[in-house]
């Protein structure tokens, strides 16, 4: 009952807000795609358990998701606070992705692999 | 249909997906070179999306630092490790169910979170840099970056600052038993120090 309640008020908002609307873009689109883009990075952190370099790319995705997020919010709301807060956000990810990089690089000269599921070795 | 209306919508979808496939490859990919050129793709793709929202110039700042700057750096570690293929593969498939219901859920919550969003009445008086018709975005960005923003901007410096120097400190390491010179020591050396008189008696050596 609470599942066809909730499915039903599911289906009126995707038809307020999509049905009709293809061709009409507006904000919605652009967190849906922000949506996919995040989800997608989640789902590479899943599944690559053997392999940070993907993980640091799937957290470069979930940034650059929350980037769109800032500027489609910032378009939409006419204020340019989300487009500065997105340069911030791209430094940190810049910032993040060197020294990520640079654990990685010497996490490989200690072990000869780059798996994930040893690397709390490096507690010490 | 009135063009003006198609041609955006199109150019959306066109990259909005493009964005997405490629996004799909960066996790998925056999080979991490080609994860880094899809993530490339992916970034071009979402430079798309923002010029289409009217943010130009976080487009070519995406496409700068993005794609000249953190994708090559990827490119290079992952050129400079050398990663056993099969076994940075392994559990892939053992995480795949999991891991695409999880990010099913995250899709569907996150979509209707978005597609049920309604701005509220007041959001207009809240507005921090309210955006001006008459200003193209760089001027309009770079007016209120480097005044209302600008201890921000510094303190964004400041972090790039750290991960430099933190990124040169974890990679950098000196091999033991190799000769380098110290110029130090070469200045203070003496004559002394250098030479030494032996005085030597005939006939049997040192």
């Amino acid at each position: 009952m609470v599942w066809n309640w909730l499915m039903s008020n599911l289906a009126k908002g995707f038809k307020r807000e999509f049905r009709g609307k293809m061709m009409e873009i507006g904000l919605a689109h652009y967190l849906a795609v922000a949506a996919i883009l995040f989800s997608t990075g989640v789902f590479g952190i899943f599944v690559n358990r053997k392999n940070v370099i993907i993980i640091l790319m799937s957290v470069e995705l979930i940034l650059l998701s929350v980037n769109i997020n800032f500027v489609a919010f910032s378009t939409h709301l006419n204020d340019l606070g989300g487009q500065v807060f997105a340069l911030f956000v791209l430094t940190v990810a810049a910032a993040e992705a060197a020294v990520g990089l640079a654990i990685l690089v010497a996490y490989f000269r200690n072990r000869g692999n780059i798996a994930v599921s040893n690397i709390n070795l490096m507690k010490g | 249909m009135d063009l003006a209306v198609l041609l955006p919508a199109v150019a959306f979808y066109v990259f909005a997906g493009a964005a997405i496939l490629f996004a799909f490859g960066v996790v998925s990919a056999r080979n991490p070179v080609r994860s880094v050129l899809f993530l490339i793709m992916t970034f071009f793709s979402a430079a798309g999306l923002f010029v289409l929202m009217g943010a130009e110039f976080l487009a070519m700042i995406l496409i700068m630092v993005y794609v000249g700057a953190v994708a090559v750096l990827f490119l290079f570690v992952v050129m400079m490790l050398d990663i056993d293929l099969v076994e940075a593969r392994q559990g892939f498939a053992d995480y795949l169910p999991l891991g695409g219901l999880l990010a099913f859920i995250l899709t569907v919550e996150l979509i209707v979170l978005g597609a049920s969003w309604h701005v509220s009445a007041k959001a207009d008086g809240l507005r921090q840099a309210p955006i001006s018709a008459d200003q193209d975005n760089l001027r309009a960005i770079s007016e209120v970056l480097y005044t209302d923003y600008a201890f921000f901007i510094e303190a964004a410096g400041l972090v790039l600052l750290v991960a430099m120097i933190g990124a040169i400190v974890l990679t950098n390491f000196h091999k033991k038993g190799v000769k380098r010179q110290s110029i130090s020591a070469q200045v203070a050396r003496k004559a002394e120090d250098g030479v030494e008189l032996v005085d030597v008696k005939p006939g049997q050596g040192l």
